[in-house]
């Protein structure tokens, strides 16, 4: 409702990622479903790290660490010979938040580039504990087995059904994700963000609430992860690396911070630019990262904010 | 006489060398409104930190309703029915007003672990929210986005937030800085509606809106009280005359 230009622009690209099975499809290109694919679970991990990042201000340089447990957690599961969907899925979703609020109860604490680097130093401690676990084959990473199972409703190796699985996730997520940001514990942690002296003054302390924002963003993102390690049917820790936290934080400042359709649009936006860039060049970051500049330059609200801004709240 | 409602005793507070607050004790009483006069550099704003919660003193306690607040954090000071105005203005400038008062109601209207129901259209926050605006005179002004309200704007949104955390005791730093005269007429004839009904300490520059509001004025100098008492005989007195009034308010 706060952005209606917005709303059309989401509303527009989720009924064009809904299309994409079809074209692929007719068009005999499978590998654009695998793209959409991607595309999706990077916005739904996109979309987690700007609920944090983006209405609660905490800079967190080091969400791919919630990707990494969500993953390993499906993988971990399944070289024990334990497929099971909902049981690795719950899995990921709770190491994800019980790591998140290890992680967020001794970094909310500092505020600012302390926060940015603890964030960032927990992550790199995951990398580093992902590369030595050689039972998980170590820095080289290990093959999925068997994708999560859910017998008698879904088949992940049927890659459509996983497309529109992955489709429906996203559209809960943005839809929860709007009603928590308005709700009331998003007015806290957006008026935390947005001052927080008054916010202590009129009898908040951020805290609690900063910790379970973090907590629902790694959670959320703890999924993503699960999803990820789904789609490439490979498991390393380079998921974890902060080379992908620092995408991740791009997706959200090139979409633009704290919209609805910002995530979705800066997923989408960035790996579509890297793909064609890519195709085009070995070198692509080259081009990639001009671009970048110019968006946190000049569309400080990101893709999101090119869009004629309806008024907000009331 | 009326107990105290607020017993400041022996705080003292300094930054290296400088005693910013120096052994200052005094009481404010329920109901009256209590102004703080001091020239710049008094240690007025040390002395505010202090009862907001927001400096810790090095010594002395502060009471408030009874209870030792001295080591309470400023949220749960809130909490317990003191709220303050700052005297830079502090609010949510991307926000509306209503959501500015709002967000104050619902500090007071217990957690806010709720995470599914829209609060901007949660009626038991936005009505007492609106009646606050009214009260402050911004109602028609409810929907404006606050950074594109004026200073004046802002100085009677600030009291309006404070309002909406119902006090017992408010605590107003310099309220009318920055106003224009029509402005601060405007808001200290506010602020003697509110007089009486509620517990006040004025922290303020301007000797009208003091003399016009005070039942009763502590002055400080060099972070040390030298004098409380009534307008007439804060006047009167000598010392204070030297130190603070000089010779614009003798004419």
């Amino acid at each position: 409702m706060r952005f209606s230009a917005q709303l059309l622009a989401l509303v527009t690209l989720l009924a064009l990622l809904a299309a994409v099975p079809p074209l692929a499809e007719l068009f005999q290109q499978p590998f654009y479903l695998e793209l959409g694919r991607r595309i999706m679970i990077f916005a739904i991990a996109a979309l987690s790290l700007n609920l944090i990042l983006g209405y609660g201000g905490m800079i967190s340089f080091g969400h791919a660490a919630y990707l990494g447990v969500g993953a390993y957690a499906v993988g971990v599961l399944a070289h024990y010979g334990i497929t099971n969907g909902w049981l690795q899925w719950a899995l990921a979703i709770g190491a994800s938040a019980v790591v998140a609020l290890a992680i967020g109860a001794v970094s909310i604490r500092t505020r600012g580039i302390y926060f940015i680097m603890i964030t960032l130093a927990f992550s790199q401690m995951l990398y580093y504990l992902g590369i030595s676990i050689e039972e998980f084959g170590g820095d080289d990473g290990m093959r999925l087995p068997k994708k999560s199972q859910f017998p008698g409703l879904l088949d992940l190796d049927n890659p459509v059904a996983f497309y529109y699985l992955v489709l429906a996730i996203l559209i809960a997520f943005l839809y929860l994700g709007h009603r928590l940001v308005n709700s009331r514990f998003g007015m806290v942690i957006q008026a935390a963000k947005a001052n927080e002296p008054r916010t202590r003054a009129i009898g908040f302390s951020p805290y609690p609430y900063r910790l379970a924002a973090f907590v629902i963003s790694g959670a959320m993102c703890g999924l993503a992860g699960a999803l990820l390690v789904n789609q490439t049917v490979f498991l390393t820790p380079e998921f974890m690396n902060w080379t992908r936290s620092g995408e991740l934080m791009f997706m959200v400042i090139l979409g633009g911070v704290s919209t609805t359709a910002g995530p979705v649009l800066g997923a989408a936006a960035m790996l579509l630019l890297e793909d064609v860039l890519s195709g085009a060049t070995v070198h692509w970051q080259i081009i990639l990262g001009p671009i970048l500049i110019l968006v946190v330059l000049f569309a400080r609200r990101g893709l999101a904010g090119l869009l004629p801004e309806g008024r907000r709240g009331g | 006489m009326a107990e105290a409602l607020l017993e400041v005793r022996g705080l003292c507070k300094a930054f290296g060398a400088l005693r910013a607050t120096d052994n200052v004790a005094f009481d404010v009483r329920e109901g009256e409104t209590h102004a703080i006069i001091g020239p710049n550099g008094a240690g007025k704003t040390t002395l505010i930190g202090q009862l907001a919660g927001n400096l810790r003193p090095d010594a002395g306690h502060i009471r408030f309703a009874g209870e030792d607040i001295t080591a309470l954090a400023a949220h749960k000071r809130s909490r317990k029915g003191l709220a303050r105005s700052f005297q830079i203005t502090s609010i949510y400038r991307e926000f509306t007003a209503l959501d500015n008062v709002a967000l104050a109601v619902q500090a007071q209207a217990g957690h806010s672990f709720r995470f599914w129901r829209a609060a901007r259209e949660e009626r038991e926050l936005r009505d007492p929210a609106q009646a606050y605006l009214e009260e402050v005179g911004l109602g028609p002004r409810a929907g404006a986005i606050a950074a594109n309200m004026s200073h004046g704007e802002h100085r009677q949104l600030e009291i309006a937030i404070a309002l909406a955390s119902r006090p017992r005791l408010l605590l107003l730093d310099e309220p009318v800085a920055g106003m224009g005269a029509d402005e601060t007429q405007r808001m200290i004839r506010f602020l003697g509606t509110l007089k009486g009904k509620m517990t006040m300490i004025l922290v303020e520059h301007d000797m009208d809106a003091v003399f016009t509001l005070a039942d009763r004025i502590s002055v400080l100098v060099y972070g040390r009280i030298i004098a409380t008492g009534t307008p007439d005989e804060t006047h009167a007195n000598p010392e204070v005359r030297a130190a603070y009034l000089g010779e614009e308010t003798a004419a």
